[in-house]
């Protein structure tokens, strides 16, 4: 529920004035500096660790871009690998987490509100990682003005791609905006305006299916690859998008009550469970479905799905991994449908675990890799990611969780939200 | 872990102890310079590779946004590449479709015997990586009695033709609605009016959509930078089409434009030693290639997929 107070936008701490304002934001974004960058010896050695390990993807990648593509393990029959399949889970992480805003604002949920922000600095973080997982699978990332609207040529509105770089960075701007602005609003001990920012929670809402759906449209739009050419795969993307944003975000949760000094009631993470229940069932259901079609009917095009899932004339990388997707799956929907499992910590937990796992594989490996083998013409060349790939990868889920990481810890002062506001009338600190 | 030690908001704003600031923020200052020295080291090879770049080439515009003089010093400049890379002559034009033609291209798939004369024809004729072996031509050895391509094979080994086997080169099927440009972000890739899909090798940003939309393997990525010694390379060179391609590009048969565009015929179709391919003009009615159209039986691949392909195969008896 948006604050109780309608429409008065003053509370009770004074206004800047306009020329204390532009100061006021400059001491508002030194103090976000300060915040992010000061901690526990815990604190440092998490993100020492994880900039060590972006420092090492970032080196990777530089030697990729000198060397050329050939350090990956991509030909020109498998040529797109590890990169787009992650980038392509990461845009359902990102969709992911406004399954936080739902219940919060289209539900008035007062507890969900306190945590929705959690939520949304998730789809910052995973936006930040799904542009830079692109970037690395350029073949000239110098070249990267070319898609900028203006400066370069953008082939919109028929390209898909197009479409994606559109979505993929409104919906950026938009949880920049909703997150900056009630940090800010915070920092001056002021209520957040609702029309500031709640037609723009709403905005996200619609956006985040937009970005999933343009993304799987990059993919059965292509009518030469059958095993991407379905009308189900959007529905499918969405459906494990809503698995894995709210296994994320329960985690998260555990860890911030843990480690974060925050309370954090139970109900938010009860309802997220409930969500996964359902979700978790609806996307069985649809690898269920599809798994149906291509072998009941065993026309010719029913090659990859036989090569991802039993392997084709003695080639068969992708088996352990679909496999280990298949039963990761089935046991976190079996430990989620369990009665009470919200209120047993460690079981959620590993249950949520299995199922962020499990999407990971069948999002990103399992669907981009298999489109290609056989290829085109029926050729059965295999794709193994090389060190480099993995290197680069693992720099990249560092360099995400950093920025979530500094997100969060900016944002903790106000995770207690506008409700806590009024109760604690403890504001992060007094304007003027 | 502890969690008191762990609390940001409330001990910044307050002043905290002289001392315990000034060696934090020594620990900070010290810890950044580390990072940033790091943060060097780590990006060390991409500036070495970006002093092999030139200015004018990151800034040069897309191709149909040229005029004739900027291009004209595009191509000198890359002449001038050519020399200090490869250590070659070679002389680069820009070679434009001809009124009224549009290029067909046809395949007798009874004559046909799998030499792969033709592909190798390509790979000397287009400037191809030499470790890669690469040609815009695979050649399937297919089983009689099907066009199953799953039942296809490029990798066969044995003498050529085998009798139960009949055999069908694929390459760029120049479609009338080619989904390889479609996808394409940044419009790197468009067909001409004859019909000929191209490349901008100094436009296209490598994600390689292309790639994955066509449903031919007709494209190529350049892995690495070509490696061609100078003697073999082949100096006739037009800027769409078989100039040395830079590193991290697509590439793609342009049905010999270079040549095709000056009134010569395609390297492959040169090679063919069965006499198998027929090239011409199907704005000609007078042509071979629409005499075969007209009196063959004819097939495009892949007809279900709508791309209408200017490429045709066709059966003598």
């Amino acid at each position: 529920m948006t604050p109780a107070t309608p429409v008065s936008p003053s509370a009770p701490v004074s206004h800047p004035t306009a020329r204390g304002h532009f100061a006021g934001y400059l001491r508002f974004l030194w103090r976000v500096i300060v915040d992010a960058t000061d901690g526990s010896g815990w604190f440092y050695a998490w993100m020492t660790l994880l900039t060590a390990v972006a420092l090492v993807g970032l080196n990777a990648w530089s030697t990729q871009v000198r060397d050329g593509m050939i350090v990956t393990a991509m030909t020109d029959h498998v040529s797109w690998g590890l990169y787009i399949a992650n980038f392509t889970f990461m845009v359902g992480l990102a969709a992911g987490g406004v399954m936080m805003v739902i219940p919060a604002y289209l539900y008035h949920d007062e507890e969900m509100h306190d945590v929705v922000i959690v939520g949304e600095m998730l789809a910052i973080a995973a936006i930040a990682m799904c542009i830079a997982f692109v970037v690395v699978d350029l073949g000239r990332p110098d070249r990267f003005w070319h898609i900028i609207p203006g400066l370069g040529e953008f082939n919109w509105p028929v390209s898909m791609l197009t479409w994606d770089v559109i979505v993929l960075n409104g919906y950026l701007a938009l949880n920049l905006h909703i997150c900056g602005y009630l940090l800010y609003m915070r920092f001056l001990g002021r209520r957040p305006e609702p029309r500031w920012y709640v037609p723009f929670v709403f905005l996200s809402i619609i956006w985040a299916v937009s970005i999933h759906t343009v993304t799987a449209f990059l993919y059965c739009g292509l009518g030469g690859r059958p095993f991407w050419n379905t009308a189900l795969l959007a529905p499918r993307f969405l459906a494990s998008a809503f698995v894995s944003g709210p296994a994320f975000i329960i985690v998260a949760l555990h860890v911030l009550r843990r480690f974060g000094r925050v309370h954090i009631g139970d109900r938010p993470v009860a309802i997220l469970a409930n969500i996964m229940r359902v979700t978790i069932l609806i996307n069985l259901l649809m690898v269920a479905s599809e798994v149906f079609t291509e072998f009941y009917s065993g026309s010719s095009h029913t090659a990859a799905a036989r090569y991802l899932y039993f392997g084709l004339h003695g080639a068969d990388g992708l088996v352990p991994w679909i496999w280990t997707s298949v039963i990761f799956g089935v046991v976190a929907a079996v430990l989620l449908l369990r009665p009470g499992v919200a209120k047993h910590p460690a079981q959620l937990t590993v249950a949520c675990v299995l199922a962020f796992v499990a999407v990971w594989i069948e999002k990103g490996m399992g669907l981009i890799i298999p489109g290609f083998i056989p290829s085109t013409l029926h050729e059965v060349v295999e794709y193994a990611p090389s060190v480099i790939e993995w290197q680069i990868s693992a720099g990249i889920w560092a360099f995400g969780l950093l920025v979530y990481t500094v997100a969060l810890k900016i944002g903790l002062p106000i995770l207690a939200g506008p409700r806590g506001l009024e109760a604690t009338g403890t504001p992060w600190k007094k304007a003027g | 872990m502890p969690p008191s030690t762990d609390d940001p908001a409330p001990a910044e704003g307050a002043p905290s102890p002289e001392g315990g600031m000034t060696r934090r923020t020594a620990l900070k200052v010290a810890g950044a310079t580390l990072g940033a020295a790091a943060f060097a080291k780590a990006i060390a090879p991409i500036v070495s590779w970006t002093a092999d770049q030139s200015v004018d080439e990151f800034l040069q515009k897309h191709y149909r946004k040229l005029s004739s003089d900027e291009l004209e010093r595009i191509m000198a400049r890359l002449e001038a590449e050519t020399k200090r890379d490869y250590g070659a002559d070679v002389e680069i034009s820009d070679a434009r479709p001809q009124e009224g033609v549009k290029f067909g291209y046809a395949l007798n798939l009874s004559i046909c015997i799998g030499c792969r004369k033709c592909a190798q024809a390509c790979h000397v004729e287009n400037n191809h990586d030499r470790p890669s072996g690469n040609s815009y031509i695979r050649v399937l050895e297919m089983q009689k009695g099907t066009n199953d391509l799953e039942q296809g094979n490029v990798n066969y080994t044995h003498p050529v033709p085998h009798p139960d086997k009949y055999y069908m080169p694929v390459q760029c099927q120049q479609c009338d609605r080619p989904p390889c440009v479609n996808v394409c972000p940044v419009d790197a890739t468009w067909k001409e009016d004859d019909g000929v899909v191209v490349i901008d090798y100094n436009w296209c940003i490598g994600c390689r959509y292309c790639e994955a939309a066509c449903p031919y393997h007709a494209r190529r990525f350049n892995w690495t930078k070509p490696q061609i010694p100078a003697e073999e390379i082949n100096p006739v060179q037009a800027y769409l089409s078989n100039r040395i391609r830079p590193q991290g590009v697509m590439e793609k048969c342009t049905f010999c434009l270079h040549r095709t565009r000056n009134g010569k015929l395609p390297a492959c179709l040169e090679a063919c030693p069965t006499g198998a391919r027929v090239f011409g003009n199907l704005l000609d009615p007078n042509s071979e290639i629409r005499r075969v159209l007209a009196n063959k039986r004819v097939f495009v691949l892949k007809e279900e997929l709508g791309t209408r392909p200017s490429f045709f195969y066709f059966f003598d008896e």
